[in-house]
This record gives structure tokens, C-alpha cells and sequence, in this order.
């Protein structure tokens, strides 16, 4: 088998040992469906429900989308600005430091108060998740710019403007990628959280009901569905960031090549 | 200095009798590292200049087809060929060094500013790439700033010779090499030698 056909079986291979280590413990354990499923009963419960599950994970995937984009938009620019001025960096890294540190889920509540239940309180949430790491990712890739770069050009009398558009951008596109990567998932976090505590649609709602009234096969339906959202979304920005910067990985990985792997 | 990438702490420096108070655009400027741009082809490297200083940066869009042919023909000239789709990783650090040259010669500076451009590479990469300055040199008559460490190639490639020494900097003598161009290429021939001798002695004497 060549190592690319490997690469592609080998996440598979794992989903479905897991799979089946979860199938085995519930049967080896003689535990009951309304406490943990089997993954047949998780899968029959998608069928089952199959329009209500898409209906309200296509209101989680939309909330959570417009949280993610207002995430990016504010995050790439706060993040250009830490990266690019000492000073903005030492006024505002400790106050995003703190705000981060503060647990989210807490925050809801109060987010209801301001802007009720549903659809913006989703959205709000998902942004609030979702913006710090491509702040932190995209400031880093800003600063840790080679000076001889910028030499470069500025011994041709480049401006400011040109500095950030022919080296900045270019030079943090990697790090902007692997900050959509770990940002989008966390949004999907932060929208079902959001649904869970006061939601009136999406997919933390069809949980909500479901385990309260005992229906825990489509709570794992619900959960499997936002995890294969995740996962496609994730795909998605990883094919945009090897079409984008492939410069920037030579192959494999070097330590794996250090080590003769 | 020249450059105005560091300000002087006294004195001046005028080029053409005008006093340089910030980067000129008739200036080409080759680094001690190749600094190529690792997310650009070659090609783009060399042609990173054209998007930066007038006029061409106006005409980029009209002579696309033409800057790169220029680019081609600088990267022809110094035996790269064919590796202008290359990303820089994947050349030698001495193929690195001559399309550094060229991307420093694209926009027809008057003056070129090599900041020992040469000196990381090995005594043999070293030697060709004299000869390459040398014939680019021929064909184009610019002036050329040369600050190196290897008093052979002062020799080879220089007119005039400012020995300078350090802390603080200054020049402390001056040559005219009397060597007629193109240098055959013997840098080991006896006046060859002779006139390096010459310039260590002076630097072995500056006060330390």
C-alpha cells in the first residue's frame, strides 16, 4: 500500500475503532440505551429525525458562520495592529490575556440580557469564542517578521502600506490559516452553548429537549452531527491553506525527516 | 547609510552633489543573506523591485510580458536559466546569491550596493560569482559600493580600495588598483598578491 493511500484510510481506521471500542463497552457493560446508545442507536436516531437534525444544523451552521466571519474580520485587523505596533501590543495583550482566561459559558447569561434568546445571542457567542486565536496567531506571524525582509524592501523606498501588503499579509498567511482552523471549531462551541442555554433553534436546542425528555440516542445524533460539521468545515480551510501557502511546507514534516520517519 | 536604512551620526552623504535624506530609486542593494521572499517564484523575487519603484510600478500591468522577459534575461545572464518557476528553497545558496544580484539589478540602478553578498558562500561558489559580477559589470557599467571581508576580492573587483577600520568606523587608506578589466582570473599571480599583502598589513597596523 503506498504512505498516501495510508494517510487517507488512517482517520477512518481510527473513527471506526472507536466506534467500535464504544460499541463493545455498552454491550460488554450492560448499559442502558437512556444512559449511553449504541452507535446504531445513535445512527438510527439521525435517520429517524433526519429533518428536524437538518433543519436545526443548518440554523447552528449559519450562526455559527456569521460568528466565525465577524471573528476573522475583527481578529485580522486587532491582530495586524498588535502585530505590527509595540505599543498596542503592550496595551492590549494583557486585557485580551485576561478576557480570554474568563470562562464564556458564563458570559450567556448575560449576553440573553442583552440581546435575548436565539439567533444574534448564538452568533454573539460563536465571536466570542472564536476571535482571540486569530488575533494571537496573526499578530505573531506580524512580528516575527525578518527584518532583512523589510530591508529589502525599504532599501527601494517602499511605504508603510507596501511593507504590510507585499511582506505582512504573504508572510502571516500561514498563521492566519492554522488560527481559521482552530477558530471555526471553536465557534461551533460557542453556538451550541449558546443554543443549550437559551436557544429556541439549532442544534444545542435539539439537545436540550432531547435529554430532557430522556432521548439520549438523538443527544449522540445531535453530538455527531455538530462533530461531522466541524470536520468538514475544518477540511475546508485546510484545502484553502495548502492551495495558499504551500511555500511554507516543504513535504513532510522536518522533524519527521530528521528522524528518518 | 548610503541607503538611509541607518542615519549617519555625523557628516553627510551626497550622491550625484544631492544630499540623501531617503532611499533612492536609482539604487540597487544586494544583502549578506539572499533575503529572497520564501512565498515567491524566482521570477517574482527578481521582479519584486518593478512593483515597488517608478516608473515602472505604474507600468507593471502595460509591460507585464516585457518585465519578465527582463527577468529572464538577468537570470539568463547569470547562469539560472530555467529556474525562475523555482520557489528560492529549492536553489543553493549561491544560485540564491545571483538571483539576489538579479532582483538588485531589475530596475536599472545607477548605483549597486553589494553589503558582502558573497561572503557566506564557499571559496569556489565565491570565485564564480566574481567572474558573473564582472560580466554583468562589462555589459552594464554601473557603479558598484562594494563592503567584503575577502581582500582577493577587492582585487579582482575593485577600482578603488577603502580600507576602513573599526570602533569607530573609518577609513584609514586608500588604493587604486591597478589592474586593467576584465581581471584574467589568477588571483594568485604574484601582484595579485602582492596587493593583498599590502591591504592586510594596513589592517593588521589600524589601532585595534
Amino acid at each position: 500500500m503506498t504512505s498516501t493511500a495510508l494517510h487517507r484510510i488512517a482517520p477512518w481506521a481510527t473513527a471506526l475503532i472507536l466506534v467500535a471500542l464504544w460499541w463493545l463497552g455498552v454491550k460488554l457493560f450492560h448499559i442502558e440505551s437512556y444512559v449511553l446508545p449504541t452507535p446504531f442507536e445513535a445512527v438510527e436516531a439521525i435517520v429517524k429525525y433526519r429533518a428536524a437534525l437538518l433543519h436545526h444544523g443548518l440554523a447552528t451552521l449559519s450562526t455559527t458562520l456569521a460568528g466565525f466571519a465577524l471573528a476573522v474580520a475583527f481578529g485580522l485587523c486587532l491582530g495586524i495592529f498588535v502585530g505590527t505596533f509595540r505599543i498596542v501590543y503592550s496595551a492590549l495583550y494583557p486585557i485580551l490575556i485576561a478576557f480570554n482566561s474568563v470562562p464564556k459559558a458564563a458570559l450567556v447569561p448575560i449576553l440573553v440580557i442583552w440581546f435575548g434568546a436565539g439567533t444574534v445571542l448564538a452568533v454573539a457567542t460563536a465571536f466570542m469564542l472564536s476571535f482571540f486565536p486569530v488575533i494571537v496567531k496573526v499578530a505573531t506571524g506580524f512580528a516575527t517578521i525578518e527584518p532583512e525582509l523589510l530591508d529589502v524592501l525599504r532599501s527601494l523606498g517602499a511605504s508603510r502600506s507596501d511593507l504590510v501588503v507585499k511582506i505582512g499579509f504573504p508572510r502571516s498567511l500561514p498563521y492566519f490559516f492554522a488560527s481559521l482552523k482552530i477558530a471555526i471549531t471553536l465557534a461551533f462551541v460557542g453556538s451550541v452553548i449558546a443554543e443549550i442555554v437559551a436557544g429556541n433553534a439549532g442544534i444545542g436546542n435539539v439537545m436540550l429537549v432531547a435529554s430532557s425528555s430522556f432521548n439520549v440516542p438523538l443527544v449522540f445524533a445531535a453530538l455527531i452531527v455538530v462533530g461531522m460539521m466541524g470536520v468538514g468545515m475544518y477540511a475546508i480551510f485546510a484545502l484553502l491553506e495548502t492551495r495558499f501557502t504551500s511555500w511554507s511546507v516543504r513535504g513532510a514534516t522536518g522533524i519527521e525527516r530528521m528522524s528518518g520517519g | 547609510m548610503r541607503d538611509e536604512l541607518v542615519r549617519p551620526t555625523r557628516g553627510s552623504v551626497k550622491v550625484g552633489g544631492e544630499q540623501v535624506t531617503r532611499p533612492l530609486k536609482r539604487v540597487g542593494m544586494a544583502f549578506q543573506n539572499a533575503t529572497l521572499l520564501p512565498w515567491r517564484s524566482i521570477r517574482d523575487n527578481v521582479l519584486l523591485p518593478l512593483e515597488i519603484v517608478e516608473p515602472f510600478r505604474s507600468q507593471q500591468r502595460r509591460q507585464r510580458g516585457e518585465q519578465r522577459e527582463r527577468a529572464e534575461m538577468l537570470l539568463k545572464s547569470v547562469g539560472l536559466t530555467g529556474f525562475g518557476s523555482r520557489m528560492p528553497w529549492e536553489l543553493s545558496g549561491g544560485m540564491q546569491q545571483r538571483a539576489q544580484l538579479c532582483r538588485a539589478l531589475v530596475h536599472e540602478p545607477a548605483i549597486l550596493l553589494l553589503d558582502e553578498p558573497i561572503g557566506a558562500l564557499d571559496a569556489f561558489t565565491r570565485e564564480e560569482l566574481w567572474g558573473v559580477l564582472q560580466a554583468l559589470w562589462l555589459e552594464r557599467r554601473f557603479t558598484v559600493i562594494l563592503v567584503t571581508h575577502e581582500l582577493r576580492e577587492t582585487g579582482y573587483l575593485a577600482d578603488k580600495v577603502h580600507v576602513m577600520c573599526a570602533r569607530p568606523g573609518r577609513v584609514i587608506a586608500s588604493y587604486a588598483v591597478p589592474f586593467s578589466r576584465p581581471v584574467s582570473g589568477n588571483t594568485f599571480a604574484p601582484d595579485f598578491v602582492a596587493l593583498v599583502h599590502e591591504l592586510r598589513g594596513n589592517i593588521d597596523a589600524a589601532p585595534a
